[in-house]
């Protein structure tokens, strides 16, 4: 298992729309091993007829943020799909537990209700639904899953408010439809906008960084590096080393071929950066020379 | 097809009894018009799926029932609470049950002077000139066989007018109640609505029922006249119960300038034709062609709009959203004709269809009959079903799947609320549309739709 470093920086939200996430318990009854917020064990995943993830272990603590690298088709994204229990993909082995519960056997809504959030590599648009409404919808879907009162139009205002401000968005945001008409900046800012009010345990962010200007990307990582706390972990997904320079990862993970082939500290990355990936595809297949 | 004889003998029946009946309070004019039609009816009877305007709606089942005339019960009032449909800020109320006006059950407070609205059947007895004038001038018996029953069997239904410059901001509600006695009965109101040169109004014609599903017939027409500069809103709510075929037919006649937005939503009944038939008779006119079809079971809901552009300078724009679930069967036949003379006409027909089961069912046709050469014509139509990559988005959020459906669907439905002026009418549209697809009302009903965003003013859209 990985040890628990600080994060660098540790923000915490100023007020929880929330209340209190059920939290891990520090040991299992009868024993006294510390229970992972996430802990994957030998996950198998197929899609389309193709192994997709073959074998992944991976456990990430409260307070964590690991960072998931890898060039394109190595399963990143099926990964995070997985996670927020997208159901096209077919898990043929292993399982996931979330806090110690069996992630595998929740529906999307209840993942999420149970503290799973994935920022979208493609935002949906959705005409006709009200940006706001649409949050006011969902968190309170997820504080009612919790017991606790829904919120109306007018206490969610000023959270929602607050979080704009955040995420530097125009207040008309929140009328318009969501994502639609976006541009590609907005649409991941709007991600980022949702995670800051649905508050999850588990953040996923899945490709965030692609297709952002600097400017949009500053943005995004301030608003994500708002969010550390030592009650969340987080798990960036990413092709390019460059979002890491504004989030920094406690852990880095290298995926080739379905498979973990390296982990390391925020350095790793720096060293796929100045590498690329090559030299740790050379290394798999030494490791690995059957998979393919 | 010829009318089978029994039910013939049936329909000469009431017919004759009715004018017997009616002989003293019936102006000679009146007479002509009802007999005329009713040997129109008599000589073609009822279409068939082999008549192009009903290829795709079979009603057989009406063809073959024997509707009486609910006689005996009129004056009987009905026991129900109305309260679920009284409109909330509407200028007047008027309840018509099993066809016939109810002034124990209707409101009309403090209109603006120039303003009358009452019951068609006094004002006929009141020999109001204006009735005259236009009663059935506008609606064509010799092309549709149900316009020509319905004038036949003229004798009520509400008579709106509002004279020059008026404007009147609150809608006026009309409702029209089917009790469902022990056989089938058939009504037939008749609307006449004439809206001056600038004057503005707001119509919505609502058809409910009460009591036992007895099969029963409402076969309504209404005629509305926009003068010179004119502004009409008409909105039209079926919600009549699973054993009701309901027929309507809205004939626009549109001045020069004239404004007006046809809003449908049909939402209820058995078997449904709503015929929408505008005729832009003056330069300038616009016309909005707004509607919304919720089918599940069995439901049969046609649409058959027929936009006619007369003169130059016109626009037309046709935007039909239908969701279908169960075996459920929807229409859209969406005519346009371009007249001759009717230069730089600008007209545009969308069509979108939720299908949500794989036995629901659409057909959508479009026809354009273009005798102009400088003219702008559009049509589409799209069919699909609900998109997963959204449904995953909103479950991924938290919201349970049959809670993302219904914001889907109510997303859908929220396009034609949108092409709405808010106000009373939409309020209570839209409270009837949250209910058909199960959506809880809001408290606060604000930030439910989206506004201001591009794309969504009437002209815009499409």
């Amino acid at each position: 298992m990985i040890g628990a470093l600080a994060p660098a920086s540790l923000i915490y939200p100023a007020k929880s729309a929330l209340g209190n996430i059920s939290q891990a318990p520090d040991s299992a009854p009868g024993g006294n091993r510390i229970v992972s917020l996430l802990e994957i064990k030998n996950l198998h995943v197929r899609a389309s007829g193709h192994e997709i993830l073959k074998g992944i272990d991976l456990a990430v603590n409260a307070g964590e943020v690991h960072s998931i690298m890898g060039p394109n088709g190595s399963g990143k994204s099926t990964l995070a799909q997985v996670l927020s229990r997208r159901e096209s993909y077919e898990v043929t082995g292993g399982e996931i537990l979330l806090d110690g519960k069996d992630l595998l056997a929740m529906k999307p809504d209840q993942a999420a209700c149970e503290g799973v959030f994935m920022a979208f590599q493609y935002p949906v648009e959705i005409p006709g639904i009200g940006n706001a409404y649409f949050m006011r919808t969902a968190l309170n879907a997820i504080r009612k899953y919790r017991g606790h009162d829904e919120l109306d139009a007018i206490d969610f205002l000023p959270l929602f408010r607050e979080k704009l401000k955040l995420l530097e968005m125009d207040e008309k945001m929140m009328s318009r439809s969501v994502n639609e008409g976006f541009s590609g900046g907005e649409k991941k800012r709007n991600e980022i906008l949702q995670m800051a009010v649905l508050e999850p345990r588990l953040a996923i962010l899945d490709e965030t960084d692609s297709g952002l200007d600097i400017d949009a990307m500053r943005i995004v990582a301030h608003g994500v590096n708002a969010m550390r706390s030592p009650d969340r972990a987080m798990i960036v997904v990413t092709h390019y080393q460059r979002l890491l320079n504004y989030i920094v990862p406690d852990f880095v993970h290298v995926l080739v071929d379905g498979r973990i082939v390296r982990s390391g500290g925020a350095e790793l990355a720096h060293e796929l950066e100045s590498r690329g990936y090559g030299w740790v595809e050379a290394e798999a297949r030494q490791v690995a020379p059957a998979s393919a | 097809m010829a009318v089978e004889s029994a039910q013939l003998e049936t329909y000469l029946e009431t017919f004759t009894d009715l004018a017997k009946e009616t002989a003293q309070e019936t102006p000679p004019w009146l007479r002509d018009l009802r007999d005329r039609a009713f040997a129109r009816f008599c000589e073609v009877g009822f279409p068939t799926t082999r008549d192009e305007d009903w290829r795709f709606t079979n009603i057989a089942a009406v063809a073959r029932t024997s509707f009486r005339l609910p006689r005996d019960n009129r004056d009987r009032l009905p026991q129900t609470d109305l309260a679920a449909w009284r409109m909330e800020g509407a200028a007047a109320q008027l309840a018509f049950v099993d066809g016939r006006f109810m002034p124990q059950l209707s409101s009309v407070g403090a209109l603006p002077a120039g303003v009358t609205v009452s019951s068609l059947h006094d004002e006929i007895v009141r020999g109001t000139p204006l009735i005259a004038e236009h009663l059935g001038r506008y609606l064509d018996i010799d092309r549709d066989p149900f316009s020509a029953l319905n004038t036949a069997y003229i004798e009520d239904g509400a008579y709106v007018h509002v004279r020059s410059g008026i404007v009147l901001e609150r809608p006026i509600h009309l409702l029209f109640i089917g009790t469902g006695g022990e056989s089938p009965a058939m009504t037939h109101p008749r609307n006449l609505i004439i809206v001056e040169e600038e004057a503005q109004a707001s119509i919505l014609e609502d058809y409910v029922s009460i009591g036992a599903e007895t099969p029963a017939l409402s076969n309504a027409a209404t005629e509305l006249v926009a003068g010179n500069n004119g502004n009409v809103i008409h909105t039209m709510i079926e919600r009549e119960h699973l054993s009701s075929f309901n027929f309507s037919t809205l004939r626009i006649e549109q001045a020069r300038t004239a404004n007006v937005a046809s809003h449908s939503v049909l939402l209820g009944g058995a078997l449904v034709r709503n015929n929408v038939h505008p005729v832009l008779n003056g330069e300038g006119g616009e016309c909005l062609i707004n509607g919304l079809f919720v089918g599940s079971g069995r439901q049969h809901l046609d649409n058959y709009m027929l936009v006619e552009h007369a003169k130059p300078h016109c626009a037309s724009r046709q935007f039909y959203n239908g969701i279908l679930d169960g075996h459920s069967h929807g229409v859209f036949h969406g005519r346009i004709i371009v007249h001759r003379d009717a230069q730089k006409t600008d007209a545009k027909q969308t069509n979108r269809n939720l299908l949500l089961s794989d036995d629901a069912q659409i057909d959508t046709k479009p026809q354009l009959e273009i005798y102009a050469d400088d003219v702008k014509c559009t049509h589409g139509a799209t069919i699909g079903q609900i998109e997963e990559n959204a449904l995953f988005y909103l479950r991924s959020r938290g919201i349970g799947e049959s809670d993302a459906r219904r914001l889907l669907l109510q997303a859908f439905a929220g396009e034609c609320l949108d092409r709405m002026k808010p106000g009373a009418a939409r309020d209570y549209a839209e409270a009837a549309i949250r209910a058909r697809l199960l959506i809880p009302g809001e408290d606060a009903s604000t930030d439910h739709r989206s506004e201001g965003g591009p794309g969504r003013r009437w002209e815009e859209v499409g």
